[in-house]
């Protein structure tokens, strides 16, 4: 993980963290469906001085929501430092780009290259998919962008933004075998830091990061180990028949069944908790992406139990 | 083959309600392979229509005819001598003879009695599935003769995407995750190594009206360009 020029390939808070070899946090925020501000504001306000950077979800499961840039916008206004997401689904190759362009000239130093889910799951299921480009070339894009000073055409950027570049990785997926073979690609491609699918089998991750590592692939990028505490017996039954890539054990949904009454949700913590404390410990892991859905509120409190706070402040 | 499916029927009567003398075309190609647009389905249709017209008191006077081909004016021209009897046409065919119809005669009101869903292979009688979206760079070398830009729902270069379980694509457990399938066939064949590497963005050669024109048919001014 090489930096250049004044040490860092962007100067983001997130890439200053994991640099100095700190355990990186980080969290996740959905825009609302409507120009709500202050929704944003008040979830951002759990998450203030908690994490390291906030993802800012894209039009996430194809449901319309404010733009993710102009989300990212009100949460630098707030003082917190947002990843910009960006699915490949709504934009042409014109489009990213001068959407990458705009997000950094006001501030955006973190970005996320994403396929985005298919528009068939979304409010909108009969809209043209466009996928001009997918997740690889968006890294790739943006890596041309920040290294080359140059468009993806080829010609020369009048400024040029020097984005952190983040892409996900969903260990779970199958082929399970092609799926180091797919974060190479991605490592290939440009990629600095990785965040990864909500991680429910602890082992089949072990596995993967296991295999990361004999590849060398986590010392050429961060690797965030993606966290998503239940909330109920119903959410963990749902991710497991209805999310496309979910890997929840049986184990996990008899654990929250045990819980009794009332007791579901802290469970539910308790276990995140557990695997953040394990991902501290393993070796190609650099840090954890809580992914706290509509449950922002939470995220102080899972932090503190967590043994996460305070968070770094690297100059 | 091209594949089609005939529209809705109320949208047909709907589109040729003015009209009291309409000849209806079928292709006996493609269309007619398909069951959409031969001379079988253009009987079928004429009789609902009669029988339509009829009930609303707007009697229609149709015509039959079913050509090789439309998609060739050779064929077209066999039109030639009884378009004069007709106010309008239905055309059988897919898009493309449905245009180079209106093409010929560009003074006749030229209606589509089906809609193109796309290229695609018999899995069945009446069961047909699309395969290819000509896109014009073919890449099936690469992919184990599995298409991406078809069978992939985001059409994908550098797939498979995370959505994809166990062996199914996101978008529905009746679809196979094309990704998947490319894997499997290129594993088996010890071809993986095709796939390793990062495939570049596309240079989408679709997005203009495209023409063809075979190498030696050519004018020799062409040759060169």
């Amino acid at each position: 993980m090489s930096t250049e020029g004044n040490g860092y390939k962007s100067g983001s808070n997130l890439e200053k963290v994991l640099a100095a070899g700190e355990f990186a946090f980080t969290g996740e925020l959905g825009p609302p469906r409507g120009c709500n501000a202050e929704e944003v504001r008040h979830k951002a306000s759990f998450l203030k001085g908690n994490v390291d950077s906030v993802n800012i979800t894209d039009n996430q499961t194809a449901v319309v929501r404010m733009a993710s840039w102009a989300a990212c916008l009100l949460l630098i206004q707030e003082g917190l430092e947002p990843n910009f997401q960006m699915v490949c689904r709504d934009r042409n190759r014109l489009a990213m780009q001068a959407d990458i362009l705009g997000a950094y000239a006001h501030g955006v130093r973190n970005m996320l290259c994403l396929s985005g889910d298919h528009q068939m799951f979304g409010d909108h299921p009969q809209a043209k998919g466009v996928f001009d480009i997918d997740s690889m070339q968006l890294i790739r894009m943006v890596k041309t962008m920040r290294d080359e000073g140059k468009f993806l055409a080829g010609d020369e950027l009048d400024g040029v933004p020097k984005m952190f570049i983040g892409a996900a990785a969903n260990p779970f997926a199958d082929p399970f075998e092609w799926r180091v073979h797919r974060l190479a690609k991605k490592v290939d491609a440009g990629v600095d830091f990785i965040q990864t699918q909500c991680i429910y089998n602890m082992e089949k991750f072990r596995e993967w990061i296991r295999q990361a590592n004999d590849m060398g692939l986590t010392e050429k990028a961060y690797i965030l180990a993606g966290v998503t505490p239940m909330k109920s017996v119903g959410m963990a039954k749902y991710m497991k028949n209805r999310v496309p890539g979910m890997d929840v054990p049986d184990a996990i949904i008899e654990r929250l069944q045990g819980a009794g009454k009332g007791k579901v949700a802290d469970e539910g913590i308790k276990i995140a908790v557990e695997q953040i404390e394990e991902f501290k410990e393993m070796k190609g892991v650099h840090g954890v992406h809580l992914m706290a859905i509509e449950w922002e509120h939470k995220v102080p409190e899972i932090a503190e139990l967590a043994k996460v706070l305070p968070r770094p402040q690297i100059k | 083959m091209i594949v089609a499916k005939r529209k809705p029927f109320d949208e047909l009567k709907e589109m040729i309600k003015p009209y009291k003398k309409v000849l209806n075309v079928g292709c006996g190609t493609c269309v007619s392979v398909c069951l959409a647009g031969g001379e079988k389905e253009v009987a079928v249709l004429n009789a609902e229509l009669d029988m339509a017209r009829k009930l609303d008191d707007n009697p229609i006077e149709l015509g039959a005819v079913t050509l090789e081909r439309q998609c060739d004016q050779e064929y077209l021209a066999e039109l030639d001598d009884m378009i004069g009897d007709y106010d309008a046409v239905v055309s059988m065919a897919c898009g493309v003879g449905i245009q180079f119809l209106a093409e010929r005669f560009p003074e006749k009101p030229v209606f589509p009695g089906v809609d193109t869903t796309g290229l695609a292979v018999n899995q069945d009688v009446g069961f047909y599935e699309e395969r290819c979206r000509s896109c014009g760079a073919c890449v099936l070398g690469m992919t184990g003769g599995i298409c991406p830009v078809t069978m992939c729902a985001k059409g994908l270069y550098n797939g498979p995407c995370g959505g994809t379980n166990k062996g199914k694509c996101e978008i529905s457990q009746d679809q196979p995750c094309a990704w998947f399938q490319i894997h499997e066939r290129l594993s088996k064949q010890g071809r993986l190594d095709l796939i390793m590497g990062y495939k570049e963005p596309v240079e989408w050669l679709d997005q203009v009206p495209r023409m063809t024109i075979q190498p030696g048919y050519k004018k020799p001014e062409e040759e060169k360009a």
